[in-house]
């Protein structure tokens, strides 16, 4: 075995970094802070016009000669700068779905704009009544000639406020099981009868409720076949999988060892001289290692050409979970600094913000009781515990 | 990056596997509890060459990688070996280092001596209780500043203690054990000792994860025959979900030990953290995973009668055979933390 994974982006580290020293404005990070929005216009108008954002795309719908592992290099340059890019990855996947299963006329009139930066595209798959149970969804399209008719809602519409469209998972048959009557669509957030109101959430993240009533979507603009939703967003999942993986910076624990080899105790000695707190923090030091490896096995099934599904799952089961107990473990291990936000707290509140935003860890992409499921049935062979719908 | 066995390694694998299984039977290993050995598997480990198979061929050794030692330590682990294997090339290793142990180690490589290591120093002459040590024909230890071989005089016997995981406990006093042959000295000896005992901890969580790839094993077949409530067990989350977590840290703990032996093998200088990480989170997933196993037999698990208990019993056994993990876990955050700016 060889545990070294080599940095496949090496040789476009140094120009992505002189690429951020040049444009990138560190007043976007306390932007992205201060209104919880995930997604900086400017900064994507900037990436669009450069051509990172088409980079490694067919030169037919707007793609650009720019290297895709440059581009790569740059969008993790961004993000260990502390930028997030929510809205180019919620646009790229359905972009890259749009290539794969949409119509001419759909590919024509949206890649090539997503690409210059123009149009930035949402989720729309979770409603107010189902979540994990994704193919639940209540929203109803109805044709009526060219068009379709969309009534319903969404919920956790992140970015929508900022976007030009969302990508709708919505009912067109109601006859048929509930993974066979659903069918996507692009609809645009200007359109007649969209609503977006904002949802704040614990970690600070602004994220939107959307209403939909009679809005009006054109059938050039229906992703895929109707009634052939489920398929479709296999089809956009499979796109979600990012692979490489930028060298990373210090770990929240490795930060707060630091902090604890000076900062005083309630007896005057430096916290980590306490063997408690070296004890826990060499335990989570563990499970940082345990998150790390299980993850390093994804990238290599996948590098490897295989489909890392079961061990996507438990990567992301273990290393939710275990951010969980970190978060839990590291506030008790701050006592009272851990009460601090932002500036007023150790490492700037690091740790207050982080046993804010855990909880989601095990919500999103997946809950750990669906991973759980998973694990269960396809790696261990058990049968299926709950009800086909 | 590459996560898989070699061809050999594959290899290897598929025949101390067939070894174990056919030689480390429930009943043997039920026979063999009291004692903690079993002198018929260790012949059969001797004719192949196990026990000195990490030493350097120009010494008489398989000159195998600590990767190689680390999969036969699993497969030994799956069957829990009634022999203190990570012990005995733990003590091999060590002869190995030092010419003055030349004859010991030919002594281990024909089956004439059966090695094991004291695996804290001694205190006062003493150090207790050591697997293997009631079985052993020699017992390497640091004493002091020495590194030394003992052994005992013609017809003095070692008392076994009777222990939790059938592991041929015996406490080492140097009264007892008075024949001494010093291997080395000063920083020497100390250094070679502290190295031996990361090689244990690397070899013992490898034991450990064999340990609980057997337990998640029995424990998922049991819930798919066993029936309650009409149903097979396997039906209920709260079954799966448990049986799910533990076979996900279990993923992750097999990663963390062939990542420590390939730190070890390589000079990694992450090599001591990482192994006490792989021993401290293997036997964590080890007794989490049997413990799980057993609850789900229900009563049947509570009996002797089950395999099961076999593996509750030795997965909090091996790894404490070194003492308390809360040294361990102050010791591995010296090892990450206490860098530079201290």
């Amino acid at each position: 075995m060889d545990f070294v994974e080599s940095d496949a982006l090496a040789e476009h580290r140094q120009a992505a970094h002189a690429w951020a020293e040049r444009h990138f404005r560190p007043e976007w990070v306390e932007q992205e802070h201060a209104t919880g929005t995930h997604h900086n216009p400017e900064l994507h108008a900037l990436l669009g016009q450069q051509g990172l954002l088409g980079a490694g795309w067919p030169a037919q719908y707007g793609g650009t000669d720019v290297d895709p592992a440059y581009a790569l290099a740059v969008f993790q340059e961004i993000g260990a700068r502390g930028l997030r890019m929510d809205g180019w990855v919620t646009t790229e996947m359905v972009t890259r779905t749009i290539l794969h299963v949409a119509t001419e006329e759909a590919k024509q009139e949206i890649v090539p704009a997503a690409l210059r930066g123009e149009v930035v595209i949402v989720l729309g798959y979770t409603e107010p009544g189902s979540g994990s149970d994704v193919a639940a969804a209540r929203m109803r399209a109805v044709r009526d000639g060219d068009e379709w008719v969309v009534n319903g809602s969404k919920m956790f519409t992140s970015t929508a406020h900022m976007a030009t469209h969302v990508f709708l998972l919505a009912r067109t048959n109601t006859e048929v099981p509930k993974h066979k009557g659903l069918t996507l669509f692009l609809a645009r957030l200007d359109a007649p009868g969209v609503e977006v109101q904002p949802v704040h959430t614990l970690g600070g993240q602004r994220t939107n409720a959307t209403f939909y009533s009679d809005v009006r979507v054109p059938d050039s603009m229906r992703i895929g076949e109707v009634d052939g939703g489920w398929g479709v967003m296999r089809v956009a999942l499979v796109h979600e999988r990012g692979t490489a993986v930028a060298p990373g910076g210090p770990t929240l624990v490795e930060q707060v060892a630091e902090w604890a080899r000076t900062a005083p105790g309630p007896d005057g000695a430096p916290l980590l001289d306490d063997p408690t707190v070296a004890e826990q923090l060499a335990r989570l030091a563990i499970d940082d290692e345990v998150s790390r490896l299980l993850g390093l096995k994804v990238r290599w099934i996948a590098a490897t050409g295989g489909m890392p599904g079961i061990e996507g799952s438990m990567a992301k089961l273990y290393s939710s979970e275990a951010e969980q107990r970190r978060v839990d473990v590291l506030t008790d291990l701050l006592g009272e600094q851990a009460l601090l936000r932002d500036g007023a707290g150790p490492l700037h509140g690091a740790v207050e913000w982080a046993y804010r935003k855990a909880p989601v860890s095990t919500i999103y992409g997946g809950t750990s009781e669906v991973q759980r499921e998973i694990v269960a049935e396809r790696r261990l062979g058990l049968p299926r515990s709950r009800p086909v719908g | 990056m590459d996560l898989s066995l070699t061809e050999d390694q594959q290899a290897l694998r598929g025949s101390v596997a067939e070894l174990f299984a056919g030689q480390a039977t429930s009943e043997r290993v039920r026979a063999a509890e009291a004692v903690g050995h079993d002198p018929a598997l260790w012949r059969v480990l001797v004719q192949s060459g196990i026990p000195t198979m990490g030493v350097a061929e120009e010494l008489g050794g398989g000159g195998a990688t600590v990767a190689d030692l680390v999969v036969v330590a699993i497969e030994a682990g799956r069957r829990v070996a009634p022999v203190a294997l990570p012990e005995a090339l733990t003590a091999a290793a060590l002869l190995a280092a030092s010419p003055a142990g030349a004859d010991l180690l030919a002594g281990v490589g024909e089956g004439d001596v059966v090695p094991t290591v004291a695996l804290r120093p001694l205190r006062n002459g003493t150090a207790g209780p050591v697997p293997g040590a009631a079985v052993a024909d020699v017992v390497v230890a640091l004493d002091g500043d020495e590194l030394v071989a003992l052994s005992r005089p013609e017809g003095v016997a070692a008392e076994p203690l009777p222990d939790l995981g059938g592991a041929a406990l015996a406490e080492v006093a140097t009264t007892v054990w008075s024949q001494r042959l010093v291997l080395a000295t000063g920083d020497e000896a100390r250094g070679a000792h502290d190295d031996a005992v990361s090689l244990w901890r690397v070899l013992t969580a490898a034991a450990l994860e064999g340990l609980r790839q057997e337990a998640l094993r029995i424990g998922v077949e049991y819930v798919k025959d066993r029936h309650a409530f009409g149903v097979p067990i396997a039906w209920f989350q709260t079954v799966q979900h448990r049986l799910a977590e533990v076979a996900t840290a279990g993923d992750g703990a097999e990663l963390l030990v062939h990542e420590a032996a390939w730190a070890r093998d390589t000079g990694d200088p992450r090599a001591a953290a990482l192994a006490r990480m792989a021993l401290l989170f293997a036997a964590e997933t080890a007794q989490q995973t049997a413990a799980a196993s057993l609850h789900f037999h229900g009563g049947y698990g509570f009996t002797l009668e089950y395999d099961i208990q076999l593996y509750y019993r030795r997965a909090k056994a091996w790894p404490l055979a070194l003492g308390a993990p809360r040294h361990e876990l102050r010791a591995l955050a010296a090892d990450l933390f206490a860098g530079e700016a201290a």
